[in-house]
């Protein structure tokens, strides 16, 4: 076991370190320099030509967004969704805490308790939306196929850390009913005809 | 001790005692074998035999075979590769697959060796039995998940001493019998033991009721015994493991405190369990259980900080307990010597001159052996020590002792079941209180060099002897002559004959005789068994270590010098080696490291106890401490090592070292006093973070350094004084001890022990008189009364009750004079 991080007694900055940036001018002469390689490079002309051209063309490609919305592919990796087991409706989730462990921007916590029924329940869950990098790791290693990403990749909000919890990824119950859950083909999901490949174990009974 | 030879595993040669298992060999030379049910220091079970190795050509079972001088062992062949993989899968039979909500997963045996021998197919198969889980108390038990490997048997019979779990019928039917054919034949009989049997509890009862240590659920390999209070908390993986030192009793256990954030919204570390390296540490349930003490929610209120400072500028005396640190200890020291305080600390004061009293005859600074020693003795002995609540590791130890072919005498005036129920190898004696030093004479008398011994300690022995005419019947073996006639065929006429012969037999008969025997009044003082001296001839059979351990009850003793010297003088004139449980968890550091004084004076600074102003760490005084488990530090065990412990969770407020800096020492943090540790009582130059704390794969102890023996400058004197047999306490007794798990007001604020403390009594005690459980009693004794609640105990047995010192709302000291025992009355209010 290592002591190094029982040695390190400065926890102000623990694993903290500077950026490696060029220093601000700070002579008059210097922030003149600055100034004048900025403005004559001629980079704003660039791209106010590029648009300039393009209206005058009358031939815009751009999706009218938010009006329009491009199709997206069951691969893609937006804000996750929790499904439910279609049979009994119940959450598919079970609390491994697996997706906590892989997510290497360490952005999902759960908390989990002994429940009434016996049962391993999931009593918190949230994934800090401002750090998900989007891998997708979670979905690929979920044994259950119960953390999925979704389609809906509108996620801007007034704070960098912003949160989804368990029950806004979850299936509503009623569009479950409806029909409106489907499984999921994308990342993580089982590889059509694998059941072939499985290994039967004997049973006596 | 056994002799060093050379043994040769997969072509390594390695160095081993003789005798030593081939697995503990392998082990200490980091040689891998596979092995599930073996436990380091207890007596192999052959339960998994996954252990299977070749040695001299022979298929043996690592765990119970011994290292012979010259020994060619391999630990893999084609057909040893067949067998392990053939136990997994039988392993795997019927296993559910629930992985993803297991307690254990990540950390579970069965995963890492399905994974190890490369399960990816099972070939065997029978029914399953309904296997329901169930709730036993601190301990939740799975039968679905348990493979039978017994480990949690092992642990409690040999480690603990409860023998409270135990194998019963799983009621599963017959394995198929094809399988006998197509099996590995290891395979198939282990899988023939696992099916007949699943874990339950030998009291036959509902709930476990055991001195509920964890232990079992500590050493099962798999999550079908899980901590209660744990389940579905957490995973293994989430925990940053914090290396410590329990800071509950003297035995300075290793543990880990497992810590991770509170919750969600809640990013501070919380504790969630204690965990221990099980094959060379066994924890008690107040380690194990009696994490979250902390003094939780402290700032830094400078206006208090502020009244602590006037509180020590005016204060003459600093009285304080010894569950603090040796640095914390130094620092009270310092300003000792620098303001002049007066230290007031009554255990380790106690504990102190008793060492200094046994240092006069003994010539050493400290007793000799350690808890260590006692596990490899044949012989232990306990004197003046409820043993199972003031030091449960010295309890471990006596039992693993006793139970590894072992045997041994449990001296204490309190008759306690669980030693009873150890093994019949232990023989309790109930002494009367204050009879301490006869039982000390006795075993002088009965295991004292006598050519060695000083000639006045002799003849005073000698009075003690004499001789007696006793009738004893004997069984003897008589010669009888007995006409039989049976009736053989002639065989020449063919027709039946009866012919009469006489048969001599040998009858055993049973006679009376009068003989002449020693009468040894000693065993008649303590209150020996019948025919005692019989049964410890039986005992002593084959025993060549000899271990003395000797416990608070002798430290207050009105006669504690003359005690010290009996101890020393038994240490010295036998075989015995001696250890000496320190009272609390740094008695022996305190003791060692500060000079105390008698009396209090006029303004007494309390730490963690009362005072004129109060510092606590319990968070109920004037100024925040922090608890053990906030600190860094060092702590001195009984075992005389210097262990180091570090922070579990966080700690806002001031410390001890904040009001020294601000009375004018000067150290940026406690730990920098480490290095200052006085040489001259035997502690070492070394740095807190240069201290180690681990174990080694041979099981070796690398925790801190161990204490240097010190020379003793004082007269050497060995004159003792004579048994005062009318001193004997009698009538209605109490006695101050805890209960099984509880220690100190710390133990007492952690969450799963919490309790409220009253008159412990007996089953058998209480069934004898009017009292209730429940009824609320007035204890009076000479030197005071509390009214407390009656409560039933039945780890003790016997007439005496007990008044508990950790539960902070009863001021149990206060009817005590010192000694542990007292006479009182008892009457129901
Ligand atoms: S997508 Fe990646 S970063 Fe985001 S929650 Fe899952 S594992 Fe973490
Ligand atoms: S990996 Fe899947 S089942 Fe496990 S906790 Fe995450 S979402 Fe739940
Ligand atoms: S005991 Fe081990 S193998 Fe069995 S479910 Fe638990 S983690 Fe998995
Ligand atoms: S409960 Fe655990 S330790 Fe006990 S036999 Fe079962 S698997 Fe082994
Ligand atoms: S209280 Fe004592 S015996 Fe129990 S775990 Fe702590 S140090 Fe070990
Ligand atoms: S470890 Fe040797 S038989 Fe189990």
């Amino acid at each position: 076991m290592s002591f190094e991080k029982f040695k390190d007694r400065n926890v102000g900055e623990d694993g903290y370190y500077m950026v490696d940036i060029e220093d601000y001018p700070e002579t008059g002469w210097g922030k003149f320099k600055q100034v004048a390689s900025r403005s004559l490079k001629g980079e704003l002309f660039v791209g106010l030509w590029v648009v300039l051209r393009e209206m005058f063309k009358f031939d815009i490609h751009t999706v009218q967004y938010p009006k329009e919305k491009l199709p997206i592919g069951p691969r893609y990796r937006a804000v996750h969704k929790m499904l439910r087991l279609f049979e009994s409706g119940t959450e598919r989730c079970i609390g491994c805490g697996l997706c906590e462990k892989i997510c290497i921007s360490d952005c999902i916590r759960m908390d989990t308790k002994y429940d009434e029924n016996s049962r391993k329940e999931v009593t918190e869950y949230s994934i800090n939306l401002g750090r998900c990098i989007f891998c997708g790791y979670c979905a690929e290693v979920c044994p259950e196929l119960a953390i999925v990403h979704g389609g809906r990749y509108e996620n801007a909000s007034e704070q960098r850390a912003h949160f989804v919890e368990f029950e806004d990824m979850l299936t509503p119950i009623d569009a479950l009913k409806a029909g409106q859950q489907e499984e999921y083909p994308g990342f993580g999901a089982i590889i059509p005809g694998s059941d072939k490949s499985v290994k039967k174990t004997p049973l006596a009974y | 001790m056994a002799n060093e030879i050379t043994i040769t595993i997969d072509g390594k040669e390695i160095e081993t005692q003789e005798g030593e298992f081939i697995l503990n060999a392998a082990r200490a030379n980091d040689i891998f074998i596979p092995a599930i049910c073996y436990l380091t220091r207890c007596s192999p079970t052959l339960a998994c035999r996954i252990c299977l190795v070749e040695a001299d050509g022979k298929q043996v079972y690592a765990c119970n075979a011994k290292t012979k001088s010259g020994m060619n062992i391999t630990t893999t062949t084609e057909n040893i590769e067949r067998e392990r993989r053939a136990i997994m899968e039988v392993y795997d039979v019927n296993h559910p697959l629930q992985c993803g909500v297991c307690d254990q997963s990540g950390e579970c045996e069965l995963q890492n060796y399905t994974l190890e021998m490369g399960v990816d197919s099972q070939n065997y198969t029978i029914a399953d039995v309904d296997r329901p889980s169930v709730d036993w108390g601190h301990i939740h038990y799975d039968p679905g998940l348990c493979i039978v490997c017994e480990r949690c048997v092992t642990a409690c019979k040999d480690m603990i001493g409860d023998n409270s779990l135990k194998t019963v019928p799983r009621g599963a039917g017959a394995i198929d019998g094809a399988f006998k054919e197509s099996m590995p034949k290891d395979a198939y009989a282990m899988w023939n033991k696992l099916n007949k049997s699943v874990i339950g509890l030998t009291s036959g009862e509902e709930m476990l009721d055991c001195t509920s240590c964890g232990e079992c659920a500590a050493v099962c390999p798999v999550g079908a015994l899980v901590d209660t209070d744990y389940i579905y908390t957490s995973n293994a993986w989430e925990h940053k493991q914090v290396p410590a030192t329990c800071g509950h009793c003297s035995a300075g256990c290793q543990i880990s405190y497992d810590t991770k954030h509170t919750s969600i919204d809640n990013p501070e570390e919380k504790i969630y369990r204690v965990s221990n390296e099980w094959n060379y540490v066994s924890l008690c349930g107040a380690g194990r259980y009696g994490f979250d003490y902390q003094n939780s929610d402290v700032t830094k209120d400078e206006t208090a900080f502020g009244a602590a400072l006037d509180a020590f500028k005016k204060a003459d005396t600093i009285n304080f307990t010894s569950t603090i640190t040796n640095e914390e200890a130094l620092i009270l020291q310092k300003m000792k010597d620098k303001f002049g305080y007066r230290l007031v600390n009554k255990d380790a004061q106690d504990f102190k001159t008793f060492l200094r009293d046994y240092s006069v005859v003994s010539r050493s600074s400290i007793y000799g052996s350690d808890l260590e020693k006692v596990h490899n003795t044949d012989f232990v002995v306990s004197v003046g020590s409820a043993l199972k609540s003031d030091n449960p590791n010295a309890r471990y130890a006596f039992n693993n002792a006793v139970q590894m072919k072992g045997a041994g005498l449990y001296f204490h005036p309190v008759a306690d079941p669980v030693v009873d129920g150890m093994s019949k190898n232990v023989v309790s004696i109930n002494h009367a209180p204050l009879q301490e030093e006869a039982v000390l004479y006795l075993l002088l008398d009965l295991f004292g060099n006598k050519d060695l011994l000083p000639t006045k300690i002799i003849d005073y022995l000698a009075t003690f002897h004499s001789m007696k005419t006793v009738t004893v019947t004997e069984t003897i073996k008589e010669k009888v002559v007995t006409q039989v006639t049976k009736k053989v065929v002639n065989k020449e006429t063919g027709e039946e004959e009866e012919v009469t012969s006489d048969v001599t037999k040998m009858v055993p008969k049973k006679v009376s005789k009068e003989v002449e025997v020693d009468d040894n009044r000693l065993l008649e003082i303590v209150g020996a068994p019948d025919k005692f001296e019989e049964t410890l001839q039986k005992l002593l059979k084959k025993k060549e270590t000899f271990s003395l351990i000797v416990g608070p009850d002798l430290y207050t003793h009105p006669s504690s010098q003359n005690i010290a010297r009996l101890v020393a003088l038994i240490e010295k004139y036998s075989a015995f080696e001696l250890v000496m449980i320190p009272t609390l968890t740094n008695t022996l550091g305190v003791g060692l490291i500060c000079d105390l004084d008698d009396e209090a004076g006029e303004y007494a600074i309390g730490y963690n106890t009362q005072g004129d102003y109060v510092l606590s760490a319990l968070g109920d005084g004037d100024l925040d401490m922090p608890a053990i488990n906030q600190q860094e530090g060092t702590l001195t065990s009984i075992n005389k090592r210097v262990n180091p412990t570090n922070v579990a969770v966080g700690y806002g407020g001031y410390v001890l070292n904040d009001i020294a800096n601000a009375l004018g020492l000067k150290a940026e943090y406690t730990i920098d006093y480490t290095e200052q540790l006085p040489t001259a009582r035997g502690f070492k130059t070394r740095k807190f973070d240069d201290l180690p704390n681990h174990y080694t794969n041979a099981g070796e102890e690398v925790r801190g350094y161990l204490l240097g023996k010190m020379p003793v400058r004082m007269k050497k004197d060995e004159h003792v004084v004579a048994i005062d047999e009318d001193q004997a306490l009698d009538g209605t007794l109490v006695y101050l001890a805890n209960p099984v798990r509880q220690f100190t007001p710390f133990t007492n604020k952690a969450h799963q022990l919490i309790s409220e403390g009253g008159l412990y009594m007996s089953e058998s005690a209480l069934s004898g008189s009017e009292l209730q459980v429940g009824d609320e009693v007035s204890v009076k004794t000479e030197a005071g009364e509390v009214s407390v609640k009656v409560i039933s105990d039945n780890k003790i047995d016997g007439e005496i009750a007990y008044l508990p010192t950790f539960d902070a709302n009863i001021n149990s000291e206060a009817l005590f004079g010192g000694y542990r025992f007292t006479t009182a009355s008892i009457e129901k209010v």
